[in-house]
């Protein structure tokens, strides 16, 4: 038991101090110049990045954000939850659409071999294509959307970048779906429907929700991309904002936000995919 | 006329010729086996017949009607049991019965369904999954998914093939008992001659590929209900076993072998067991500079 506790609590703590004071250790610090007299002349920035804020700068420059998670200062200025929000509202649209699009994509690539010649190609160039390549794009075909342009660009965005993961995976599925099960269905003399719903749907799952789980990832980094570039209000957006604004500590904040909402979608994601691995 | 009827069935895969000049016809409620070597085309042959695999020339007939596909009138229980393995024993069970009798009312087909389930004694398990039952669980499910439709003629490529011993005789006798008592025609796939020989009415060996075809047929002329001990002791058994046994060796006798890769032997040379053990690489003979030969 204190072996376990050491593994999963001690270590990962003990990596996190490192990395906290080396970052602590190249940051800058502010320091004051005071005459004979004390008083202060100049305040300047010391260190080896000065002007990378330290530890305790972040921290305490953050603080009133964590603080009231969900309060709404002004249009940029609010509660980090608050932000998180927007972002994974606008995430999960953009998801919707991708699931939407990607599942049946991803059934004609596995079940079609003329479709696959056809396309596959194709989506091998797009798929390597960055968010912040798409948003440009997305923002002139949304232009005369009026002033939610942006809001359809991100989707747009969002949608065709996480939507590769779940056409891949789910092709794969289908096309890996054991011949016995087929045969099963073809003794049957199934109808097409039924083969799909009784037969491929559940053989493919676990394969789909490998696809899932990555696309959710893709889309988190979409969104990012999506609103630094838009800046819409959202995790994103204040990311960019706090940068322009020149309050660096923000940034390392916002980082770490991104980071951890990341990894909690991701094993949250997790969790039901094992669920589907275990059923089949 | 035959019920079931192959006539000069030939198979090929790509170029290789698996099967050649199939003849084979089954009368109405006769329980054949065919007893060959694995590899040989058994599953091809079945397939072909269950409408899986067309056949490259040939015709087979049920009744008088080409068989063009697959279909439900010919029950095929296959080899690895082909379970869905999200569905439960019932389920499995009933999406097959839906399929085959939609004019049904649900609960005639619900009592259709456990009819089948208590006929193969898995009725206490019927709300489980596949991979909560053991190997012969599972055959037995697929046994009766496939009675369950209610075949006019039942294909079984070798059913018990992946079971033990123990398991394999236990499902034999009660195969047995449920094709006797349902009085279906049956072809049985099978490598094993005993297996044939406590089941069929006839066993019909397959010769060696490539371009394997039918031997000579065997009639089984032992009365029934056959009762896997006493056979052992019967003369008339003994002579059918070692008749459809030395048929089958035969076949091996005449079969070519031909070497067709170099074989590359590790390049490694044998340890002194007795000198003591140190860790070292092993000697390969490539790097080996100078051999001694001891000569006595």
């Amino acid at each position: 038991m204190n072996k376990f506790k050491f593994d999963w609590l001690i270590l990962p703590l003990v990596g996190v101090l490192i990395v906290l004071s080396v970052w602590h250790g190249v940051a800058g610090k502010k320091i004051f110049v005071t005459d004979a007299a004390g008083a202060i002349i100049e305040e300047k920035r010391i260190g080896l990045i000065p002007d990378l804020p330290n530890v305790v700068e972040t921290w305490t420059s953050s603080l009133p954000y964590i603080k009231e998670p969900f309060a709404k200062r002004g249009e940029m200025d609010q509660g980090i939850l608050r932000f998180t929000w927007y972002s994974l509202v606008l995430v999960a649209q953009g998801y919707a659409i991708a699931l939407i699009i990607g599942v049946p994509l991803g059934f004609f690539l596995g079940l079609s071999p003329t479709f696959t010649k056809m396309f596959d190609p194709l989506i091998q160039v797009l798929r390597p294509v960055s968010p912040l390549a798409w948003l440009p794009l997305g923002l002139v075909l949304f232009m005369r959307a009026g002033p939610e342009a942006g809001t359809y660009a991100a989707l747009f965005t969002i949608a065709l970048c996480g939507m590769w993961p779940t056409v891949l995976n789910t092709a794969v599925g289908v096309r890996a779906v054991p011949q016995d099960y087929l045969n099963v269905g073809r003794v049957l003399k199934l109808s097409r429907w039924k083969m799909l719903t009784k037969i491929l749907i559940p053989a493919t799952l676990p394969y789909m929700f490998t696809g899932f789980r990555l696309s959710l990832g893709i889309s988190w980094l979409a969104i990012v991309a999506a609103e630094m570039l838009t800046g819409r209000p959202g995790a994103g957006g204040f990311l960019w904002q706090e940068y322009n604004a020149l309050i660096y500590e923000h940034i390392i904040f916002s980082i770490l936000t991104i980071g951890l909402v990341g990894l909690i979608l991701d094993r949250l994601m997790s969790l039901v995919e094992a669920r589907f691995k275990a059923t089949s | 006329m035959a019920f079931l009827d192959l006539q000069n069935v030939s198979k090929s895969f790509g170029g290789h010729s698996v099967l050649t000049n199939v003849n084979l016809s089954i009368r109405e409620g006769e329980f054949v086996a065919i007893v060959g070597y694995s590899g040989q085309g058994k599953t091809t042959l079945i397939s072909m017949i269950a409408g899986l695999l067309k056949p490259d020339s040939g015709t087979v007939t049920l009744d008088g009607t080409p068989i063009t596909g697959p279909g439900p009138d010919r029950g095929l229980v296959f080899q690895n049991y082909s379970l869905l393995p999200w569905l439960t024993v019932y389920e499995n069970i009933a999406l097959a019965v839906e399929q085959v009798f939609p004019q049904w009312d649900a609960p005639t087909r619900q009592a259709h369904v456990d009819k089948y389930i208590a006929m193969v004694k898995l009725s206490h398990a019927k709300d489980r999954l596949p991979k909560q039952l053991s190997g012969g669980m599972r055959q037995r499910v697929s046994v009766a998914r496939t009675l369950a439709i209610q075949p006019r003629i039942l294909l079984l490529d070798e059913p018990l093939g992946a079971l033990d011993a123990l398991t394999r005789a236990t499902l034999q006798d009660e195969i047995g008992g449920i094709c006797q008592s349902e009085g279906k025609t049956v072809i049985l796939i099978t490598n094993s001659v005993d297996e044939a020989l406590l089941l069929a009415d006839r066993i019909i060996p397959l010769t060696i590929g490539p371009g394997a075809t039918l031997g000579e047929t065997v009639p089984v002329n032992l009365a029934r209900p056959r009762n896997r001990t006493e056979l052992n002791h019967d003369p008339e058994f003994k002579r059918l076993r070692a008749q459809v046994t030395n048929q089958l060796l035969s076949f091996n006798s005449t079969r070519q072998t031909t070497l067709t890769r170099k074989l590359i032997l590790p390049d490694i040379l044998p340890e002194d067991l007795d000198k003591p053990r140190v860790h070292r690489p092993p000697r390969r003979l490539s790097e080996e500079k100078s051999e001694n030969v001891t000569i006595a």
